[in-house]
């Protein structure tokens, strides 16, 4: 997807941000009018403080310009609608700058939003956009390149002089710096002094932007900087950074002192400051939240409420004939409704005051078949095993055999009767892990002949022929790296190569429908835990909800700056999570679209994804190895379980959230103690209210369990309703 | 960074190839079109990383190079998706180097009719990983890690001997453990060998196995270049788990765990003193189910010969009798299978008294009227002249055996083997026909000393009889087996004792009676002392018990007036025979091997 989008979205988005010069391409023609060193200077407390007068008018240019994009595009329908929603005038096309005070509702901003997307996706695909050049031409300014290695050294020659606590605070600016000088001079076609430049300052930076600086050490041509998405990113996204107050008036004075203007520019640009008071931070504490391809999340980002509670369990009434063990007393009948409400709990309690009101996202009524699945649930409930330190679970590996290095996605029902397989070879398959078989239903002739009114019915409509303990699904025309079972088993859904997602009816084993709207790989697809809803993400780093009755996208989450490599739905069916290859993860309110954290400190690609039962935490694996754990209240990191030596896979939360366990390609199963890692949280407050973490490594004292696998990547785990652990991958000889 | 990471296409490459499609390129368009060529050649690697991460290989393959080239809108490469690697060869005229690429006959090939069958199918198989509370995996018969230290030979004779001796071939068994039993070489392997018999506690389900791993002790134990040393305390204790234990096979009574009880009891004699303590123990521990006890029984019968049946199981009987007697009594259908085992039990007595009583007699003449050598019909001695005492067994497991000996005297809290001393055998009949009536095989003449209540030790064992008879007197003694053995009474002797007994009133009761609860006690810590005591206090709240106590209906009628004191019936000492240590020596007898009495209770004497 192309910049114009992602920076677009990012400002209507986020347009409590407020950003100085603008640096997309289209507020970009009035950024550099007035000349941002001048212009700080004057509002010397902050850099924020001058932002508020700024807010204003930068929406309405920014407003503006969508229009005028659309109108050239001919897009007059959605003209008419933002123009109205955003309350300008017939002509506010021609007037510009002309004072409106349109704040755009959440509701309005996700239709625009959504538009914006649609209309710019199939666009976004060619390379030689005008658009392109524009943000390009922010680098046109000229400087002396010759004066780069000098301004740098500089600067690194203070940082390096100024105290100890300022100074890893300041040394965050060395690499957005870094990565800014040098496509300066690429884009101004200073090839050799770009390459002198990069080899001699390439050493300093962290070794978590390695897989970056590599894409970038690759690129030595202006030409080549057109179509590069990284740096597309790194243009259309500021870089945030969060300095405490005292190291960036530090940094201020000094570059005022030595009027050094580049450097100064490329900070007001590209460089978002987020200041905060107080103590500054330390290394470790900065090395823990840092790492994404644009830096820390901003605070603001992570200040919306979520309402991560879960919702109220409906009631449901035991029918009279499905107690076994009451069978025998035939006066059992008062004694009814006690097991329902022991194994329901907390149903009778009041509202969680965190989660979302019962109706906040409509939901699907509950069939009676919902209801029966529920009272299996309940009853399978009483007999999970309680798990803990002392009380590890047994864990039940299923090998995929014969599978040729081409099994890419797995999932399991939650009642573990079936698995399903994803392939590279672009097929589904599925098996039954029961005793019970895979039938199909009878063909429309047949199921004519049957009996309607038969108790059996259901039985009846299955064809007896086709039993057999495994199907496959063709369909797909490229691998299938996403898979998930609807939460009723009717259902399962795919996403692959070929940029559709397809629904998938166990009940026919036939594709009822193909969800198109991602143009590229859909590497990841996930349904609600309440059915009807499901999330899916890929390589056009947009997620998107879509609802099984609705072959649109419902929602449209951007945001991302790289691909969305997983998708996730909270255990309340109102947010979503996603993880992608820019190391951050967001977290996504499915009712107005927006985004509501942003939570960076993974250094690789986030693989996997996992939300506490209680819906309160969410876990993340990523490819360097470590598993993060976070609050969502907060938004606040408060674990890093380190001790996986490859890609992290799987993650899963034991059924009372106890254990944690992490699968990866390293071939191991390892369990962690959750609920130490959350009590260790709760003890300590002071994080939450600096909102700096402060992470201990207890990951030895949390690592409960390592098991090995023969050559076999974990990539699927699954608590059974009884907290027996299920792991899967296919053996790769 | 050095460039040199990256592949690089040289700019005569790109000559080469653009002469090879029919034009002439300048230097300087060769150059600049390499290094496009290297960018984009570098960035569709990147791309294609993708496509191997999202297919969690670590493989990068053609098919992830040709969608990511898909994606950016160039051609895919065809041709490259073998599975096996191309052979890169150089030709053997200049420096040229390609790629092998065989032509193909299609036509050959489609109409081939050895068509390759297809692939097997993809499949799914479970593994399950048990783990223990403490998160360890279950061992699944692996080789413990400490082995891999040993030499190739010996590992590979371990991994062996091993296998033959668990698997399934008899006759394989059968020649491992004969060279397991001969073999002079295995000293080093030994503490394996121990560790692999300790895995009885873990196959408690299989009588196969543990009888297997019993025989395995049986060789190792033969063995005569072996030098147990320490280990013969963890062997018998694997054997002790086999014959003490309520073993998970015993719960179906189709398992004939009753036989591997017996073999177990067998291999003792080879093993040791250590043994006495907790038979005696398991004995008189009532909560213990009575398998365990008919384990202690023939245990002491078979091992320990007729000393360990004199000292172990005769001054226990009286008390045992009772809960046994209890549980025989119970004629409750709920009670059958806990009877049934009880009859076992009593039968398992039985055999171990008259074997006693023979042997006793028949050593009789021996004695002469001094302690003389009344070990000197021990029965069953093996390949190893088993000396039950304190006697040092004769090599080779003297020094072994010695300090078990040591070690079973300071644990034996108060109560040297030293006090021991012998009942006579008229005395012992006496009493043992008070238990067993008829039932006993062995009989006596039954003249003036070997009476119903015989007066034979005439000084004390007259005293002793005396004080019990009243309660003696109650209606069970009409029964055809007499069992009536011990009541609490107060005694109002205690004051009077001569000596100065601990407080607690404790089986070995005070008075002129107490030689033989004395010798009863000689090897029972005062722990098992106290448990029977506290058993007994339990039985009589009965109500109040639990119910999963073996013998629950335990009949003790305790008047709980006052400080209770429980007395034997059972005589005394003898005066004229007080003797020193009982010496056993070497048996005159020649010495049978236990081979040939395998299984059998019914030794012959």
């Amino acid at each position: 997807m192309a910049a114009v989008q992602g920076g677009l979205v990012d400002a209507v988005e986020e347009k409590d941000i407020k950003t100085e010069p603008s640096s997309d391409g289209i507020g970009n023609n009035n950024a550099n009018d007035g000349g941002p060193l001048s212009a700080s200077p004057s509002s010397s407390a902050s850099a924020g403080s001058n932002k508020s007068s700024a807010g204003a008018p930068e929406d309405q240019q920014t407003l503006l310009a969508v229009l005028q994009f659309l109108k050239k595009n001919k897009l007059t329908e959605s003209v008419d609608i933002l123009r109205r929603e955003a309350g300008l005038p017939e002509d506010s096309l021609d007037l510009k700058g002309g004072d409106s005070s349109g704040l755009l509702s959440c509701h309005h901003h996700l239709v625009l939003n959504a538009h914006l997307t649609e209309t710019f996706s199939p666009t976004a695909a060619g390379e030689d956009q005008p658009d392109v050049n524009v943000v390009l031409s922010a680098y046109s300014q000229q400087g002396d390149p010759k004066l780069y290695p000098v301004y740098y050294s500089g600067l690194k020659r203070f940082i390096e002089s100024v105290l100890d606590c300022h100074r890893a605070e300041l040394s965050q600016v060395f690499y957005p710096l870094f990565v800014h000088m040098y496509l300066e001079l690429v884009y101004n076609n200073y090839e050799s002094e770009a390459k002198a430049f990069f080899e001699k300052y390439t050493g300093d930076q962290e070794c978590y932007y390695e897989d970056d600086l590599r894409i970038l050490s690759s690129l030595s041509k202006r030409e080549h900087m057109r179509g590069n998405e990284t740096l597309l990113d790194f243009r259309t996204s500021k870089f945030v950074l969060r300095i405490s107050r005292d190291s960036y008036q530090l940094l201020k004075r000094h570059l005022q002192e030595r009027q050094n203007n580049q450097i100064w520019n490329i900070i007001q640009e590209h460089l978002y400051i987020d200041i905060f008071d107080g103590m500054p931070r330390s290394k470790s504490q900065i090395d823990a939240m840092s790492g994404s391809l644009a830096g820390e999340g901003k605070r603001e980002a992570n200040k919306a409420k979520v309402y991560y509670g879960l919702l109220k369990e409906p009631e449901i009434e035991l029918p009279l004939d499905d107690e076994d063990e009451e069978a025998e007393n035939e006066e059992g009948k008062p004694k009814k409704k006690k097991p329902k409400k022991d194994s329901m709990g907390s149903k009778s309690k009041k509202q969680d005051p965190h989660a979302p009101s019962q109706t906040r996202i409509p939901l699907p009524e509950l069939k009676d078949s919902d209801k029966l699945d529920k009272i299996m649930y309940m009853k399978e409930a009483t007999k999970r095993i309680r798990l803990g330190p002392d009380n590890l679970p047994s864990i039940c590996f299923y090998s995929f055999l014969n599978a040729y290095q081409g099994l890419t996605a797995v999932d399991f029902t939650d009642d573990s009767s079936l698995i399903a397989g994803g392939f590279a070879d672009s097929t589904v398959r599925v098996w039954s892990v029961t005793p019970k078989k895979l039938r199909k239903v009878k063909s429309a002739a047949d199921l004519n002949l049957i009996d309607k009114e038969s108790d059996d019915v259901l039985e009846r409509i299955m064809d007896e022929k086709t039993a057999s303990e495994s199907k496959i699904l063709y369909g797909h025309s490229g691998p299938v790296y996403g898979i998930s079972f609807s939460p009723d088993r009717n259902y399962l859904l795919s996403s692959s190569e070929d940029g559709t997602v397809r629904l998938w009816s166990l009940q026919t084993f036939t594709c009822l429908v193909g969800y198109k709207g991602h143009n590229y790989p859909v590497w990841d697809t996930h349904f609600s835990p309440h059915g009807y809803y499901f999330i899916s993400g890929g390589h056009d780093r947009v997620a998107r909800l879509w609802a099984t009755d609705h072959y649109q996208p419902l929602r449209m989450f951007s945001g991302h700056l790289a691909d969305i490599t997983c998708t996730r739905f909270h255990p309340n069916s109102n947010y979503v999570a996603t993880g992608s290859s820019d190391r951050t993860i967001r977290l996504w309110d499915v009712l107005n679209g927006n985004c509501v954290r942003i939570f960076t400190g993974h250094k690789g690609p986030i693989h996997a994804l996992a939300f506490s039962p209680n819906g309160k935490f969410l876990a993340s694996g990523a490819t360097d190895g470590r598993v993060l754990l976070w609050d969502i209240g907060n938004g606040m990191m408060f674990g890093e379980l380190k001790g996986h030596t490859d890609s992290i896979y799987s993650l899963r939360f034991s059924r009372d959230g106890e254990i944690l366990a992490s699968g990866s390609m390293d071939n191991t199963v390892r369990l962690w103690d959750a609920l130490k890692a959350f009590d260790d949280l709760e003890t300590d407050d002071f994080t939450a209210a600096t909102g700096h973490v402060h992470l201990q490594d207890n990951s030895q004292e949390l690592l409960l369990g390592t098991y090995v696998s023969k050559s076999t990547p974990v990539i699927h785990l699954h608590f059974t309703r009884r907290n027996l652990l299920l792991a899967a991958g296919s053996y790769n000889p | 960074m050095a460039r040199r990471r990256f592949a690089e296409v040289s700019r005569e490459s790109v000559k080469l190839m653009a002469e090879s499609a029919g034009a002439e390129l300048g230097d300087d368009v060769a150059a600049l079109l390499a290094e496009d060529v290297c960018y984009r050649l570098r960035e569709a690697t990147q791309s294609s990383s993708q496509f191997m991460r999202h297919a969690k290989r670590r493989k990068l393959t053609v098919e992830d190079f040709n969608r990511a080239l898909r994606w950016s809108n160039v051609e895919a490469v065809c041709g490259y998706g073998a599975q096996d690697a191309l052979p890169f060869r150089p030709a053997k005229e200049g420096e040229l180097f390609f790629i092998e690429d065989r032509d193909i006959n299609l036509v050959e090939l489609a109409l081939a009719t050895n068509i390759p069958k297809g692939c097997a199918e993809t499949m799914v198989r479970v593994n399950v990983s048990y783990l223990d509370g403490k998160g360890n995996l279950e061992p699944q018969g692996t080789v413990p890690s400490a082995v891999q230290s040993l030499s190739d030979d010996l590992l590979k004779y371990y991994q062996q001997i091993t296998r033959a001796i668990l698997g399934e071939d008899p006759h394989l068994m059968k020649v491992a453990l004969l060279d397991l039993q001969s073999n002079s070489k295995i000293a080093a392997l030994l503490p394996y060998f121990v560790y692999v018999i300790s895995g009885v506690k873990s196959v408690s389900h299989d009588l196969e196995q543990l009888n297997r791993l019993l025989h395995m002790v049986k060789s190792l134990v033969q063995n005569p270049y072996l030098y147990l040393g320490s280990y013969v305390r963890s062997l018998v204790s694997s054997v002790m788990y086999c014959i003490l234990e309520p073993l998970a096979a015993s719960i179906n009574p189709l398992n004939d765990h009753w036989t591997l009880r017996d073999y177990a009891a067998l291999l003792l004699t080879g093993l040791y003193h250590q043994i006495l303590l907790s038979l005696q123990k398991v004995l008189s521990d009532p909560v213990r189910p009575l398998c365990s006890h008919y384990g202690a029984v023939v245990g002491s019968t078979l091992w320990g010969g007729r000393c360990a049946v004199e000292r172990v199981l005769f001054p226990h009987l009286p008390a045992y009798w009772a809960n046994l007697q209890a549980v025989l009594d119970d004629y409750s259908v709920s009670n059958a299978q806990v009877k049934a085992d009880g009859h076992k039990v009593y039968g398992a007595i039985l055999v171990a008294v008259e074997r006693l009583l023979k042997m006793k007699a028949l050593s009789q003449p021996a004695d002469g009227g001094s302690s003389g050598q009344p070990g000197s019909a021990v029965g069953v001695v093996g390949y190893r002249v088993s000396s039950p005492g304190l006697s040092p067994p004769p090599e080779p497991l003297s020094e072994a055996a010695l300090g078990i000996a040591s070690h079973l005297q300071a644990g034996g809290a108060g109560c040297p083997w030293e006090e021991w001393t012998p009942v006579p055998l008229p005395a012992m009949y006496c009493e043992l026909y008070s238990f067993f009536g008829d039932s006993l095989a062995v009989r006596f003449s039954t003249g003036p000393g070997f009476g119903s209540y015989p007066p034979c030790p005439p000084s004390q064992l007259g005293d002793a009889r005396k004080e019990p008879c009243g309660p003696a007197s109650n209606p069970d003694t009409a029964r055809k087996m007499p069992q009536l053995t011990a009541n609490l009474n107060i005694s109002p002797r205690q004051d009077g004792s001569p000596r100065t007994d601990p407080p607690p009133p404790s089986l070995a009761s005070t008075g002129p009676g107490r030689s033989l609860a004395r010798s009863s006690s000689s090897s029972s810590s005062s722990s098992s002392v106290q448990r029977s005591k506290s058993s007994l206090s339990r039985s009589g709240q009965r109500p109040a018990g639990p119910s999963r106590d073996v013998f629950p209906k335990a009949r003790f009628t305790s008047p709980q007036t006052g400080l209770p004191v429980f007395s034997f019936l059972i005589g005394g000492r003898q005066r004229g025979r007080r003797c020193k240590l009982p010496v056993i020596g070497r048996v005159g007898k020649p010495v049978r091997r236990w081979a040939c009495s395998h299984y059998s209770l019914h030794l012959p004497l």
